[in-house]
């Protein structure tokens, strides 16, 4: 326990979006996110991206990490985007997009504000150390 | 600085980042979130902050969706602020209140924050309490907190609210028992929720059997108002089905009611939502609302100034030589813990000493 005042903690939204009704990678890096300290609110299934973006907003989450197994990520990313802009959460929301994302499809996702994608393989610390290390200032 | 007004400008605009911005300065203890809360005081003492509280597994949640979305039927809007354990050893949390709040989905107008304790004892009430200033000064109507009712943290965090509810889910007989304790001193109104499973009318009935005994006088808790009850003061302070029994002819008191719900499908919300309001009619007819605002300030006074000096005391810890070392030296047969407590407040109570002479010849107060 440090013995600093301040008592800043990592927060993170982990959100599953659209019909996908595979979250067991989503409960693992929940579980992880936790276990590395962070206070990690979890979204729950189904979620629109309006309700990513109010949880996100909402919560003042430092990372948003989206779920999707759907293969709907080019509708459903831009989407929660736009959402966080119109709060004024974009810029600095860390956003992550998790799940079977096919490579070709990434570079228009960091277009869209997307930091990093992570596909199946990934470790887990890998993903902390980088949340760790990117998380927003503010 | 500047920056810390701009955010208080748009939070009593009523722009939803900045709510959510200044909830995490309170959260992080952020350079500058006293000033801001402090600000935010002057705003506040419109919204009627209510608490729920019940095991895991209860219904809160659900509970409080729905409440929720009847409040927003309503016109009024609403702040959730849903708490949850986090652990000891990481720090780590999985805030999953929010699952249930689905009703409103969409509404920017329930506005829902998950929170967590981070570190300091009793730290997690305070920033309940100034989590709870922000929302009134934003304008909501009407405040939930939804806690897991276990332990005088808990318990310190929902005594923020001005009217108390307890879930009680049916065929907890036994539970009943074992929350006479501590929780059940702190209800306002008592949910049967899940009121549609087996053992519900038990549970009813056991909870009014509880109250009759508690507050009828003649019976066990009854000889001596004061003496039947648990000796923390703080729950005397939030003390409502005990209104002074030394007058014979007593005022009207508050006699806990039991509403049954079925949260799942809105059963009974209305009802609980009517008995809400029927608290806070008599809170403020008793007076006993100035009462409980006057004890949760003067706590928040206390709570503040511990937390202050705590922060004090560890850098003198520090200045002692770490608290590893000290602790290494009591294992080493060395010394011992209240020796080392009086060394480390030692300077501090020379210092305190030197600035009541000091005072007394000046007559100025000096705060640090």
């Amino acid at each position: 326990m440090s013995s600093e005042q301040e008592q800043e903690s990592i927060r993170c939204l982990v959100a599953k979006v659209g019909l996908d009704g595979h979250d067991r990678g989503a409960h693992v890096i929940a579980r992880a996110f936790r276990d590395a300290g962070f206070e990690v609110i979890y979204s729950g299934l189904h979620k629109a991206p309006e309700e990513v973006v109010q949880a996100a907003v909402q919560e003042d989450v430092d990372v948003l990490g989206i779920s999707i197994l759907s293969g709907a990520h080019d509708t459903l990313i831009p989407k929660i985007m736009d959402g966080l802009e119109e709060y004024g959460a974009k810029e600095d929301t860390l956003v992550l997009a998790g799940g079977v994302i096919p490579d070709e499809d990434r570079e228009e996702l960091k277009a869209e504000g997307v930091s990093a994608v992570f596909g199946p393989g990934t470790s887990v610390e890998e993903t902390i150390e980088f949340v760790r290390e990117n998380a927003p200032e503010r | 600085m500047s920056t810390d007004e701009e955010l208080l400008e748009d939070l009593l605009a009523g722009e939803y980042r900045a709510l959510a911005r200044v909830i995490s300065k309170i959260e992080d203890r952020a350079p500058g979130y006293r000033e801001l809360v402090s600000e935010l005081y002057a705003h506040t003492g419109n919204a009627d902050v209510i608490g729920i509280t019940g095991s895991p597994g209860a219904g809160k949640s659900t509970l409080v969706d729905k409440l929720a979305e009847t409040y927003r039927d309503r016109g009024e809007t609403v702040g959730i602020i849903a708490i949850d354990p986090s652990s000891p050893f990481t720090g780590g949390a999985v805030l999953g209140d929010r699952i249930r709040m689905a009703s409103t989905v969409g509404d920017m107008d329930v506005f829902v924050r998950s929170m967590s304790a981070r570190g300091t004892l009793g730290g997690l009430s305070t920033a309940t309490a100034d989590a709870v200033k922000a929302m009134d000064a934003f304008g909501k109507d009407k405040i939930i907190i939804e806690t897991v009712g276990a332990g005088q943290n808990e318990i310190d965090i929902v005594r923020t609210a001005d009217t108390v509810a307890v879930l009680v889910p049916p065929g907890s007989g036994d539970e009943i028992q074992t929350l006479k304790a501590g929780i059940l001193e702190i209800a306002d109104v008592f949910v049967v929720n899940k009121a549609d499973r087996d053992g519900a009318d038990r549970t009813v009935q056991e909870l009014q059997d509880m109250i009759q005994l508690e507050g009828g006088g003649g019976g066990l808790g009854g000889g001596g108002s004061s003496d039947g009850h648990h000796s923390q003061e703080v729950i005397d302070a939030h003390d409502d089905w005990d209104p002074e029994t030394d007058e014979t002819d007593e005022p009207e008191g508050w006699t806990t009611p039991i509403v049954e719900t079925v949260a799942i499908r809105g059963v009974g919300v209305e009802d609980l939502i009517d008995e809400f309001g029927a608290h806070r009619e008599y809170l403020v007819d008793s007076g006993e609302h100035a009462e409980q605002v006057r004890g949760r300030y003067a706590e928040e006074i206390r709570t503040l100034l511990r937390e202050d000096v705590h922060a004090m005391l560890e850098d003198e810890l520090e200045a002692a030589g770490g608290v590893d070392d000290l602790a290494e030296a009591v294992r080493q047969g060395e010394t011992d813990p209240y020796s080392i407590a009086d060394d480390v407040l030692d300077p501090v109570e020379t210092c305190l000493e030197g600035l009541e002479t000091d005072d007394r010849s000046s007559g100025g107060s000096s705060l640090n």
